[in-house]
Formats: structure tokens, C-alpha cells, sequence
């Protein structure tokens, strides 16, 4: 097989069903969001953090994928970059996700009231941390890092495509480099933020940790799934072949099982030390039927894909794979719903309001990725390492 | 002594070359051939027909028995043999036997797996092969390529492989053993690889128990032994009355202890009134009652009561207890006496439960009774 056999990207634009349902979702989440916020602001907006915190992990985990291939010099997923590189731009649809967030904040994030944290010694010694204003500098920040490490690296990517300048991947492997720490920072703090703070006088120092990895877990599913898809009609290159998806697949069962680790410790270890301070958070989530969904998290983030997973033919077989990314994207939304809905009720509650951010998340993932294909090549042909990403083999 | 041959082999110069001979090697049929290149060179295992190997169930098989075993064990450590009530949970508490059982399902998985290929796969202790310093191995894992398609292959024809080697486009060679230097023979239980296991085993046991119970105690590694902080039976600087070892506060009670109301002084048949048996003579609690009779009491007052102590006269020999005065007693002065001790019998409320006191209580009435039965009990 020869270099420019194999390099054939035979389509560009998706297939229209595709994009007619990214379309569809997206405006239909968006008239059930409208409905949500017009009937009920309180319960809107912490379904709109579980929205956000979602896409954020998609965005977020992209770009992380993106900077572990340069600086790990990954060469089979070389092929498969640009849709990271496509999906790290719902960093734009995240920052649009925040604006309702901050504008019910009261309703939402309890320690945002003066007269609260002046009763409450806890909250006091707490607000030099967490106050308005630090908060949304801090967001600013986050989202500075994010999107400016993610333009580069695209811009030198798509750069590449035309110039074959081998030193782009050079430059963008020392960002790398620099990035992933301040990635670690950000996106823990971030979770710290917008998720712990909820329970303002909880806390666990894995917390940060936790959502880090069901990020990348999230990411990597989406991925597979729009790789999986897409390879089936016909998109990327001929030859992409079991060794690609077994990669998919064991990177995926891997970063599942990392998530698994990180649960249980983070349950385990408050759960033995047993310090009221800590523990009523886990009480909370064990009752008054919470406990079904702690269980569903459980079986679904883990113990579900991971049998799925475990056997070696398994994992590079594309429906395994596709099933197994869409429990994980699925449990991902109730992680979040688990994470954040507490707060909001004392037993678990479903309606529209659950469903309108759900839908409009994977609208827009699947019309950001469509718009992107449109402009740009679905592979980074002009990538020194793609043709070695091509034809890798186990 | 002659010289055996082990196989036809060819030496091929790049990586592609090789690829292609497998394939040829593998469509003629032969089964029994091996590749070796200095380098791992992807495609190879499918261009040698080769299967999926076998060892990842030794891998699965070793990680379940690694995690059923461990999740036993802990739970039978933690529920039937030492039961203790840690952090106020209960003895199963599963969460805390997760990580263990992790991490032994995932060692047993290691080792299993890595047992299983060096004992099976590699033939260990089988050590030499017919290839070892050959110039055909030298070669191939200098900067060649080889393949080398063994005699004993059922198919195996010296001239056809000659030529179909040569068609290959390969440097086609022959390799040769003496049986004196080699044996095919799995050597596994041979005296002298057994001698050497044993050897092994006794010198990492012997290393482990010095290492463990002389060489931590001495300095500089007992360093953990050296803490500032109070051991028992020592002085204190702390406090002003220089005891190390503190009194519990005032009224402190020990769990699952009833404090004993009456002294020494008070007299067993006025207090034995207000002390109620709390055990039914059931069968259980006369076991319990022989068991620790025999244990604690017969030493002195003989196997039945009698008086008729083992102890020859060192201590002054109790009464019996089939006196009148004992069987008009009530239960509770039997139980006070147990409890307090009377004259030359010491106490016994440290060594026996208040439990297995009444016990003891319930199987002195059974002797009692045995000695001087009623007509209606001969029935
Ligand atoms: C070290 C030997 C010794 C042991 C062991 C011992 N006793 Fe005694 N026991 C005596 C002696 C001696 C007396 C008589 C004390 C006295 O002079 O009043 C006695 C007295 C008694 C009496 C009162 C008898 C009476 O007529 O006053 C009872 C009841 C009794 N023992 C029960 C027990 C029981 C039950 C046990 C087992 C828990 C036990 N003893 C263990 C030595 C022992």
C-alpha cells in the first residue's frame, strides 16, 4: 500500500441525516430550555450547569487528547486528531452555556448570599476563595487557558494541511508540554467551582480528580463514537482497520477503569474516616431515592462497559465500541445529574426540564463537529506522522 | 557423538522478505517452524498463521481465583475469626476489603500469567535450544531476518524445503545438534532443578526471618521503636504525679462490663439472695458451665465436686460441694463466691465471664443433683 493510496478522503461534508439531526436536536433542546427557564428559573438553572458541566467535559477532554498525542507522540491516533480538533471548539457553546448559569447565580449557588455567609462561620473563612466576583474572574481565566492553547494548536494543525511545515508538530508538542499542568489546575479547579461549591461546606480533595477523569472518559467516547460512525460510511481513509479500534477500545476500557478507581476512593475513604463534615454528602445520595441512581452511576459508568470491554476481540469491534462510547456519554449526563441535582431536590426528579439540556448538548456537539467538517479536512493530511497512524499495527 | 538435524533454516536480508517467506512457509502447510528478526515486525503473526494465544485466560482465571479467594478470606478474618468492631461498622464491611482484593487479583494475575509462559511457553527449566550460538542466530539478531522450518514437522521433506526456501529468495542453511548437550525432555522435576527450588526457598526464608525478627531489632533500624511517646509501666514528665500510665476518669465503665456490687467481706447466702440466675440450665449453658468447671474449678475441688483436689496437698483442700450448707444455698452465693472468693479461694472475676460464671453455677446444681438424686429422677 503505498503513501498516497492510502491518504483518500473521499468525502468531506456528513451525511445530511446526521446534520439534519444535529439541526433538529439542537432546536428542540433549545425550545425546551426557553420553556424550562420561562416556568421554572431555579430548576432550569441547575439543569443548565448540569448542561454545561457536561459540554465542558467534552471541550475540555478534546483538547487534553489533543495535547497527550503531540507530547506522547501517539501516532495511531494521528488519523483521528481533527475530531478532537473539531469537538475543542464547544468551548464556544460552553461560554454561551454559562451566561444563564450567572445570571440566576442566587438561586443557585447558596454561598452567593451576603446575609447566608455572614450567619455562617464555615462560609466566612471560605469567601476569600469563593465570592462573585473571584469566581468569575477565575472562570475567565480557565476559559482563557482553555481556548488559547486550543487555537493554537488547531491553528498550527490546519496550518499544516497546506504547509506540511514539519516544525508545527514540533511547536505544538512544546505547548503540550505546557498546557497539560495548566490543564491538571484549571479543569480541578473549575470542578471545584462550579460543581463542589454547590455543597459550599463540602468537600474532597479527589473531587477535582473525579471530574477530570469522567471528562476524558467522556471525550474519548464521543470521539469513538463520531470514529466509529463515520468510518462505517465510508469517511477518513480506506484501511482503517481493528488495530485502530482496539486502541479506541483499550484506551477507553483503561480510562473507564481509571474513572472506577477514582469513585470508589473518593466513596471509600469518606466513608471510613465517617466525618459527619464529609460524609452527609454520600448520606444524601443514598436516600430518599438517590440511591438508585448512585447505583445506576455505578453500573452504568463502570460495571456495564467494562464487561463490555474487557475481552480483547471486544474492543475492536465498532458496535461494542459505539454501544459501549453511548452508555458511557449517557451515564456521563447522569454523573453530572447526580453530582448537581442533590442541591436541588431531596429525591430524584425527572421532566422536561432533565431532558432540554441533555438534548441540546448532543445538538450542538453533533453541529459544531458538522460545521467544522464542512471548512476543514476530517484528517490532518498534512501531519508528518499520519501515514505511520495509517497503516499502525498492533 | 553424531550429529541430529533440527532444522532447514534461510536468512533473508529485509523485513518484507520475511513477511512474505512466513506466508509462503505458512500456505505450504508446515506447522512447525519458528521466525526470528531483531526487531518486532508488525503483520508477522498473521503472515505465520498464527493464532490468538491461549494465555489470557491463565491471566483471567488467575485475577478471579486472586479476587474470590482474597474477598473470602477477609471476610472470614473480619466476620468469624477476629471479629472486631472497627470505626463503629459492621464486621462485613465490604468497601474495606475492595482494595486488597484489587490488588491481589491483580498480582495473582501477574504472576500467574508470567508463570504460565515462563513454565509453558518458554519450557523452563529447559535452558538450551538446538538454534543457541549458532551462526544463523547470531545473524538473526544482528541485522537479518530468519526462518527456520523444523525436522520433526510432520510434512517435512529436506529437498522440498531446500527448494521452496530458495524460491523465497533466502540463504538457505542447515542447522544441526548433538543430543549429548541437549535434551528435549521437559525438566521440570529433574533432582537438580528441585535441589535448586528448595535451596532457593530456605535461603529467602531463612533472609526473610533474620531480616524481620534480629535485623529490625537493631540500631539504626529499630528507629520506629524509638518514639517520644509513653509505653506502658514507664514515667511521665507530663504529668505532675510523674504515672505514665493514667487512670480512666472517675466512673468509667469498660464495654460490656456490669460492674459487681457486693465486697469480699459481705456473707455469700445474705447477697446470693439478690442476685438472680439469669441462664436457663439449657444445654448449651451446661456445656459451657462443664467446660469452664473443669477448666477453673476442678483443679482444687476435684472433677465432681468432691474436694478431692489434684493440687497433693500444696493447698489446703476445699470442702466439698455437696454439703448441705451448698445445695440450700441460693444460685447467688455460688455466684458470689466465684465472684469474690472466700478465705484461701482467690477471685475469679478477671478470668471468668459473668456468663460462664452462672454457667458454672447451673452445672454445680447438675452434680449436685446427680450425687443425691430424688427417687422421682431414677424414673
Ligand atoms: C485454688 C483452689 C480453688 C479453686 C481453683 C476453686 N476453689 Fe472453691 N474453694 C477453695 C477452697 C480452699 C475453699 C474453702 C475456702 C474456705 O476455707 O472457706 C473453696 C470454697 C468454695 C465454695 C464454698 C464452699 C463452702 O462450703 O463454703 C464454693 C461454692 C466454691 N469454692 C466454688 C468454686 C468454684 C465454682 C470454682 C471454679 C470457678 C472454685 N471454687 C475454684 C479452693 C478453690
Amino acid at each position: 500500500m503505498s503513501a498516497h493510496e492510502s491518504i483518500i478522503i473521499p468525502k468531506k461534508e456528513l451525511p445530511a441525516n446526521i446534520v439534519k439531526l444535529g439541526w433538529a436536536l439542537t432546536v428542540i433542546g433549545l425550545v425546551l430550555v426557553v420553556l424550562s427557564y420561562v416556568t421554572d428559573a431555579q430548576r432550569a438553572g441547575f439543569n443548565n450547569i448540569i448542561g454545561f458541566t457536561f459540554l465542558a467535559s467534552v471541550a475540555v477532554g478534546a483538547v487534553f487528547f489533543i495535547a497527550i498525542e503531540y507530547i506522547a507522540g501517539a501516532v495511531w491516533s494521528t488519523p483521528f486528531r481533527r475530531v478532537l480538533e473539531f469537538l475543542g471548539m464547544l468551548l464556544v457553546p460552553v461560554v454561551l452555556l454559562a451566561i444563564p448559569i450567572f445570571l440566576n447565580f442566587h438561586s443557585l449557588y447558596h454561598w452567593s448570599h451576603a446575609d447566608v455567609v455572614a450567619a455562617d462561620k464555615v462560609l466566612q473563612s471560605k469567601s476569600p476563595y469563593l465570592n462573585e466576583q473571584f469566581f468569575a474572574i477565575r472562570f475567565v481565566i480557565y476559559i482563557v487557558i482553555w481556548s488559547l492553547f486550543y487555537f493554537i494548536f488547531r491553528h498550527n494543525s490546519l496550518k499544516q494541511d497546506k504547509d506540511n511545515d514539519q516544525a508545527r508538530t514540533k511547536k505544538n508538542i512544546g505547548l503540550a508540554a505546557a498546557f497539560i499542568p495548566l490543564l491538571a489546575i484549571s479543569i480541578s479547579l473549575f470542578s471545584i467551582d462550579w460543581l463542589m461549591s454547590l455543597e459550599p461546606h463540602w468537600f474532597s480533595t479527589m473531587f477535582g480528580v473525579y471530574y477530570f477523569t469522567g471528562s476524558i472518559v467522556t471525550a474519548l467516547a464521543v470521539t469513538t463514537y463520531f470514529v466509529v460512525l463515520l468510518s462505517e460510511r465510508g469517511y477518513f481513509f480506506k484501511g482503517i482497520n481493528e488495530n485502530h479500534y482496539y486502541s479506541f477500545g483499550a484506551l477507553l476500557f483503561g480510562l473507564l477503569s481509571f474513572w472506577a478507581y477514582i469513585a470508589f476512593s473518593q466513596f471509600m475513604l469518606i466513608w471510613y474516616a465517617n466525618l459527619p463534615e464529609e460524609n452527609f454528602w454520600f448520606i444524601t445520595r443514598w436516600q430518599n431515592g438517590w440511591e438508585y441512581v448512585s447505583v445506576a452511576i455505578v453500573l452504568f459508568h463502570f460495571w456495564i462497559p467494562y464487561f463490555m470491554l474487557v475481552s480483547r476481540p471486544s474492543k475492536m469491534k465498532p458496535r461494542v465500541l459505539k454501544q459501549s462510547a453511548a452508555i458511557l456519554i449517557a451515564a456521563h449526563f447522569l454523573d453530572m445529574y447526580w453530582l448537581v441535582m442533590p442541591t436541588y431536590s431531596a429525591s430524584p426528579v425527572f421532566s422536561y426540564y432533565e431532558i432540554a439540556f441533555p438534548i441540546l448538548s448532543i445538538g450542538l456537539i453533533i453541529v459544531v463537529f458538522a460545521m467544522q467538517a464542512k471548512k476543514y479536512n476530517l484528517v490532518p493530511v498534512g501531519d508528518p506522522k499520519l501515514q505511520r497512524g495509517i497503516d499502525f499495527h498492533l | 557423538m553424531e550429529k541430529k538435524l533440527y532444522s532447514i533454516s534461510a536468512i533473508y536480508s529485509n523485513p518484507n522478505d520475511i513477511i512474505r517467506a512466513a506466508a509462503a512457509v505458512r500456505d505450504a502447510g508446515y506447522k512447525k517452524f519458528d521466525i526470528h528478526t531483531p526487531y518486532p515486525i508488525h503483520g508477522l503473526d498473521g503472515a505465520m498463521g498464527l493464532k490468538e494465544t491461549k494465555l489470557g485466560f491463565v491471566t483471567l482465571a488467575a485475577a478471579i481465583i486472586g479476587a474470590a479467594g482474597m474477598i473470602s478470606f477477609a471476610s472470614w478474618v473480619a466476620v468469624v475469626d477476629y471479629p472486631q468492631v472497627i470505626g463503629g461498622k459492621p464486621y462485613w464491611s465490604w468497601p474495606a476489603f475492595v482494595p486488597v482484593t484489587y490488588e491481589i487479583a491483580v498480582l495473582l494475575a501477574v504472576l500467574g500469567t508470567v508463570g504460565a509462559m515462563i513454565a509453558f511457553f518458554f519450557k523452563f527449566p529447559n535452558i538450551s535450544h538446538p538454534l543457541h550460538d549458532t551462526p544463523y542466530m547470531k545473524k538473526v539478531s544482528a541485522d537479518k531476518f530468519g526462518v527456520s522450518i523444523q525436522a520433526d514437522d510432520g510434512k517435512f521433506n529436506e529437498k522440498v524445503v531446500r527448494e521452496l526456501l530458495k524460491n523465497t529468495g533466502g540463504e538457505v542453511d542447515a542447522v544441526y545438534y548433538s543430543e549429548e548437550f541437549l535434551t528435549f525432555k521437559p525438566q521440570m522435576f529433574d533432582p537438580k532443578f528441585i535441589f535448586l527450588l528448595v535451596g532457593i526457598a530456605l535461603a529467602t526464608s531463612a533472609g526473610g526471618y533474620l531480616y524481620w525478627n534480629k535485623v529490625l531489632y537493631l540500631p539504626p533500624f529499630d528507629w520506629m521503636m524509638q518514639q517520644p511517646k509513653v509505653k506502658p509501666q514507664t514515667m511521665s514528665e507530663f504529668y505532675a504525679d510523674g504515672f505514665g500510665m493514667r487512670l480512666p476518669v472517675a466512673g468509667t465503665v469498660a464495654r460490656g462490663f456490669i460492674p459487681y456490687p457486693y465486697a469480699l467481706g459481705a456473707k455469700a447466702d445474705s447477697v446470693g439472695k439478690f442476685l438472680v440466675n439469669p441462664l436457663l440450665p439449657t444445654k448449651a449453658a451446661l456445656d459451657l458451665g462443664k467446660k469452664k468447671f473443669f477448666t477453673y474449678c476442678s483443679p482444687c475441688h476435684g472433677n465432681f465436686g468432691k474436694g478431692d483436689s489434684r493440687m497433693n496437698g500444696q493447698f489446703p483442700n476445699p470442702p466439698t460441694l455437696h454439703s448441705d450448707k451448698v445445695r440450700t444455698w441460693p444460685d447467688g452465693a455460688i455466684f458470689h463466691t466465684i465472684t469474690v472468693g472466700q478465705n484461701v479461694m482467690p477471685s475469679y472475676q478477671y478470668q471468668i465471664s459473668r456468663e460462664e460464671r452462672w454457667a458454672i453455677v447451673n452445672y454445680i446444681r447438675t452434680l449436685q443433683r446427680a450425687y443425691n438424686a430424688k427417687e422421682s429422677d431414677l424414673q
